[in-house]
């Protein structure tokens, strides 16, 4: 009786597992993971090529940019989205472990979007200005004409691009003052400035809803602009990045083509659809 | 003929039951291999040679006020972390246990039977919630409702947390206590009532003390429950590393650090040792609490077996 169960039992298993061989070969898998800025836009991305190709799977999930940076080391993942240009010491390690030399694509521009409550006041804020919040130098909204009220500081968790960049680009590569309350994720950045009228955070375009975009000026001198598509696109607008798509060597045949045709005309068109900004 | 026959039976629950061992040993296995993963995952940073030559991490740089592991200069300092967990850990053992023991006392010894039956599977229905409501509940909910009644500067802190955090611990502490107070004999009520004492006094100065060891494994469990937590902590908290004693800022506590950063972090970097050693020291924790509660719990057993109260 066992024998004759397990043999039947073998026989549906080594089918099924045959079966699962038999798809998976017949389609082109393409993994992708890392930054959850770029995370909805890969998506739409993925979703709109594999209606097209159909022979084509892509996978795509987030975890932040350097989540994707070491699945991409560690040969879990084809391409890595990054918000942040891959750092020379994870550079190493890939050529370590694969040697290869890794290859960059600029696929998107972004603007860091500074958001304050709807009921703030303030309305424009200098790089310095911004600066000496994160920095815990400036803690009352009255010295930046609001109202008599405590800074409430909101950022992102370390795992993330967004953090590393602004850390870099805005704060002169100074640590954040260790009261800020870090949060994962820019959605719940912004969820937190909607409940509280005190706080300011930071993030990518593509979330920002129900909250104020606060105007960003270079110097006290400079006027002060909103990251649209026309003042990123000039550089007008001083915090503004590109987004990134790592593969550990030159892309070939599926890869190359996928790549080729985010940077195309419909895929660039995708990215302005998402709220974020065409290369070129 | 026979004798085959017979001989093949044997061998098949002999297989059956060397197949059931296998199983339960594999578990074992698991916990085993887990343990020395994360043990090996921190040697390099307790050996001293984690850091690259131009930051050397020793051990009093870990224990030190400033946890910014993603940095210029990355600074590696617990300590923050340790008050963190500890000040989350307490505020929500202060508000779980008197309700979980009262109420464990209530059901046990005075509810009636009906009432016993709705209070009692409504708390252990809390047990299974998971813990990513109760964090959602806290950052959507419970933050704003704290903020307004107590004015406060941060939405998202330690108290907030703590209360959270109770929400889940309230359940464990209740379903020991609760055990331990009906594992009490019958003769100890009967005696105190035939005594002249009302059911009131019985609960509170006969069964209640007679059930304190079970009670105190509880009060155990739910200790490492609450140590361990990681996503109501992670959401409610504020995750900013503060080593203050004011309840009402944030804090980031061990766990939440490492849920929050072990994802992205460098595989082989210092910080992902000291991760790794974060996770050592809870593991020590929780093991030696569960350890003692079991202890506790297994001496009231005995005690039971042999007669005695």
């Amino acid at each position: 009786m066992l024998k004759k169960y397990m043999k039947t039992a073998s026989v549906i298993g080594l089918a099924f597992a045959g079966s699962l061989l038999f798809v998976a070969a017949a389609k082109k898998t393409i993994t992708i993971k890392g930054s959850d800025t770029l995370v909805i836009l890969a998506q739409r991305w993925a979703e709109k090529y594999m209606q097209s190709h159909p022979e084509v799977v892509i996978q795509v999930t987030g975890g932040g940019s350097g989540t994707g940076i070491s699945a991409l080391i560690n040969g879990t993942t084809d391409f890595a989205n990054a918000s942040r240009e891959m750092k020379k010491s994870e550079f190493n390690k890939l050529k370590q472990r694969f040697n290869t030399l890794g290859n960059e694509i600029k696929v998107a521009k972004d603007g860091i979007t500074v958001y304050v409550s709807q009921s703030n006041p303030v309305k424009e804020l200098s790089i310095a200005q911004i600066r000496a919040i994160y920095l815990g130098e400036v803690s009352n909204w009255k010295d930046l004409g609001g109202p008599d009220a405590p800074i409430v500081v909101y950022g992102r968790e370390n795992s993330s691009g967004t953090y590393v960049y602004f850390r870099d680009n805005v704060l002169g590569g100074k640590d954040y003052m260790s009261s800020m309350q870090s949060l994962p994720g820019t959605a719940a950045v912004v969820n937190a400035i909607v409940k509280d009228k005190n706080g300011i955070g930071y993030g990518g375009a593509a979330y920002a809803e129900g909250i104020k975009i606060v105007n960003v000026k270079k110097d006290d001198s400079s006027p002060a602009y909103a990251p649209t598509l026309e003042s990123i696109k000039n550089s007008q607008y001083p915090i503004a990045r590109y987004l990134y798509m790592y593969s550990r060597a030159k892309p070939t045949g599926a890869m190359k083509e996928y790549i080729d045709w985010i940077l195309s005309a419909e895929g660039q068109e995708l990215v302005t659809k998402v709220g974020y900004f065409p290369v070129n | 003929m026979k004798f085959f026959k017979k001989a093949n039976f044997r061998l098949n629950e002999f297989l059956a039951e060397k197949a059931i061992a296998a199983i339960a040993t594999t578990s074992l296995v698991f916990i085993f291999l887990i343990l020395i993963f994360v043990f090996r995952e921190s040697i390099p940073l307790v050996l001293g040679y984690a850091m690259e030559e131009d930051n050397k991490l020793s051990l009093t740089a870990l224990f030190s006020n400033n946890w910014i592991p993603v940095s210029n200069h990355p600074q590696f300092g617990i300590w923050p972390l340790i008050i963190g967990s500890i000040k989350v850990t307490a505020i929500s053992l202060i508000i779980a246990f008197p309700i979980a023991v009262l109420a464990a006392l209530y059901t046990a010894t005075l509810a009636s039977k009906r009432t016993k039956e709705i209070v009692k599977p409504v708390i252990e229905i809390l047990a299974g919630f998971p813990s990513v409501v109760i964090g959602f509940f806290a950052l959507m909910v419970l933050a704003t409702f704290f903020q307004n009644v107590f004015n406060l500067r941060f939405r998202l802190n330690a108290f907030t947390g703590g209360v959270a955090l109770s929400l889940a611990v309230i359940p464990i502490i209740y379903t020991v206590t609760e055990e331990a107070l009906n594992t009490l004999p019958k003769t100890m009520t009967e005696a105190s009532l035939a005594l002249g004492a009302t059911r009131w006094e019985t609960s509170l100065y006969v069964l209640l003390p007679a059930a304190t060891q079970g009670i105190f494994a509880a009060f155990l469990l739910g200790l490492g429950r609450s140590f361990g937590e990681t996503m109501i902590v992670l959401m409610a908290t504020g995750n900013a590393a503060l080593s203050s004693t004011n309840i009402f800022e944030s804090v980031r506590t061990m766990s939440a650090a490492i849920g929050a950063e072990m994802a992205e972090v460098v595989f082989g970097d210092a910080h992902y040792n000291v991760l790794f050693f974060i996770g050592v020291l809870l593991f020590i924790f929780s093991f030696t609490l569960n350890a003692i509660a079991e202890f506790f719990l297994k001496q009231r057993m005995m005690k039971k077996f042999q007669g005695g109260a």
